[in-house]
């Protein structure tokens, strides 16, 4: 049912766990499925993501698209980092099947508000961000 | 591999696939025709009805083949309500059933029925007093289930049949999980009508009987020739028919023998899981489970990511988890015994066969160990848990 990419980043996720001190962190969730996922991040003074973390309660496909949203972001600027839709989640793993799209979604609004909690911290606004919501089900519901 | 979701379908084991493979290519006569070539096939069909009947202490001619235990859950509960329409357009059900049954019921609440889930208790029993007091003058029918096939609960059959019969209300029960598995006698439980499917049993896919008592004049589901009496329409599927046949007559004699190897191993590997494995809730109840029933919860883990790593280790195994489910909700029967969601989405149900040994459930408890292990260490949930105990 996975691409051999879900599998692989299933498998092996990449940055799993925790930044002490980070310069942001954000958790979201999906009250419908329940699932669960927290990111962090470490920015440094220019504005780059030097590090990237995740922990996930959820499926196969929450804990692919976490995994490959941290790599996605990691060198990135805070504006490229916005750039990391769900969309390029799932491009990057060669798809996900229909049922599982909305696990993407959390990988993206984890991103979100680890910015979100980074802009708050350091008294700043970032160009295009806006508040995430804590339950994706309401931007589902918005988006299909 | 290490097969552990004989809930979902069992093997057909040698020994009726023996007694199968002539209704193919040699005895595959019409088993309805005039001609002796028939001869052969319908009188395998008999015996295998007799074989049927035998193991719920019901008589021949009371056991319909069908195909399979969603067909005969949707016969009993459709039929009922339309032979009673006139009486009344009540039905009894619980909260637990399987799809097969709760869809109908709703299907049948569009069509102006009414229907009351009766709630179970933590343990997945039947709440009988809150049943008793369901009961009203145009119920015309109680369906439950014999033994839930998520958590194993066995539930009080003989209790509700005695209050169906005081009440002279029809009872019908789907024994898909239960029938061949633990001891049933239809007239002792005063049950009127049982669904039953071959492929829990060691039999083929694709088959299944309709238990109805005599003088329960239920109308026809699927309607056309006269096989089974004009009952159910359809040319016999002889090889599914004489494997459900050989499959009853082996778990009749093997009953009593085949529960005992299944509960030795069913407790010892939830003694397992239960001492060695942390944060673990057992669902169902301890004592009135089905032998080969095995299901938990792991906190702070979910399920689909749960059985993916069992497979890799080949071990097969299922989950009532809300991401496994296609639907987004965790299963019903685990919402039905009081569990949060996000409990729920941890749970596993492992399902054993008397051909497990005690070095697979050895085998998967270590492995299991292992993986709960991994996917708490990357769970925001059991981060936040350590958090707070420190
Ligand atoms: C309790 C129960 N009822 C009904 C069914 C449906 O049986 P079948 O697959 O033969 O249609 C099943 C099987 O999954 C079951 O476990
Ligand atoms: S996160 Fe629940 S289905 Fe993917």
């Amino acid at each position: 049912m996975y691409s051999e990419k879900v599998m692989d980043h299933f498998n092996n996720p990449r940055n799993v766990g925790e930044i002490e001190n980070p310069s942001g962190v954000g958790t979201v969730g999906n009250a419908k499925c329940g699932d669960i996922m927290r990111m962090y991040l470490d920015i440094d003074e220019n504005g780059i993501i030097k590090e990237a973390k995740f922990k996930t309660f959820g499926c196969g496909a929450a804990v692919a698209t976490s995994s490959m949203a941290t790599e996605l972001v990691k060198g990135k600027t805070i504006q490229e980092a916005l750039q990391v839709t769900n969309k390029a989640v799932m491009e990057a793993l060669d798809g996900l099947p229909p049922v599982k799209v909305h696990c993407s979604l959390l990988a993206e609004e984890a991103i979100h508000a680890a910015l979100w909690d980074y802009a708050e911290k350091n008294n700043i606004k970032i160009e295009g961000l806006q508040k995430p919501v804590n339950d994706i089900e309401e931007k589902i519901e918005e988006e299909y | 591999m290490i097969y552990l979701d004989n809930a979902a379908t069992t093997r057909v084991t040698e020994e009726v696939f023996e007694q199968i493979k002539p209704y193919f290519c040699e005895q595959y006569a019409n088993p309805s025709a005039i001609y002796s070539f028939a001869g052969k096939a319908m009188s395998a069909v008999d015996e295998a009805r007799k074989s049927a009947a035998e193991l719920i202490g019901a008589e021949s001619n009371e056991i319909y083949f069908t195909a399979g235990g969603s067909e005969s859950d949707n016969w009993a509960i459709k039929a009922a309500a339309e032979l009673y329409k006139d009486k009344g357009k009540h039905i009894i059900t619980s909260t637990i059933e399987h799809h097969a049954v709760l869809h109908t019921c709703q299907y049948l609440e569009k069509q102006g029925y009414e229907v009351t889930y009766v709630n179970v208790d933590e343990n997945g029993v039947i709440r009988l007093d809150e049943l008793e007091k369901a009961i009203r003058p145009d119920t015309v029918l109680i369906t439950v289930m014999a033994a839930n096939n998520e958590i194993g609960t066995i539930q009080p059959i003989s209790e509700i049949g005695r209050l169906a019969k005081k009440n002279g209300i029809l009872f019908h029960t789907d024994a898909v999980q239960a029938y061949g598995h633990i001891p049933i006698d239809v007239n002792e439980m005063n049950i009127d009508m049982l669904s039953a499917s071959g492929h829990k049993l060691n039999a083929p896919k694709g088959v299944g009987i309709m238990y109805i008592r005599k003088g329960v004049r239920i109308g026809s589901f699927i309607h056309g020739g006269a096989q089974e009496r004009s009952r159910r329409a359809g040319t016999l599927n002889t090889a599914g028919i004489v494997g459900f046949g050989a499959a009853a007559k082996i778990a009749k004699e093997k009953l009593e023998e085949n529960a005992k190897k299944e509960i030795a191993l069913r407790d010892y590997l939830i003694k397992r899981v239960m001492d060695e494995i942390p944060y673990t809730r057992l669902n169902g109840d301890a004592v009135k489970r089905l032998p080969n029933n095995a299901h938990f919860c792991f906190k702070f883990i979910e399920g689909e990511s749960l059985l993916i790593l069992l497979d890799q280790n080949g071990i097969c195994a299922s989950s009532g988890s809300a991401c496994t489910s296609g639907s987004l909700d965790p299963s019903h029967v685990l919402l039905a015994i009081g569990l949060a969601h996000e409990i729920a989405h941890g749970s596993l149900r492992l399902t054993l066969s008397t051909e497990n040994t005690k070095e697979e459930i050895d085998f998967t408890v270590d492995k299991l160990k292992e993986i709960v292990a991994r996917l708490r260490s990357m769970s925001p949930l059991y981060e936040d848990f350590v958090k707070q105990q420190s």
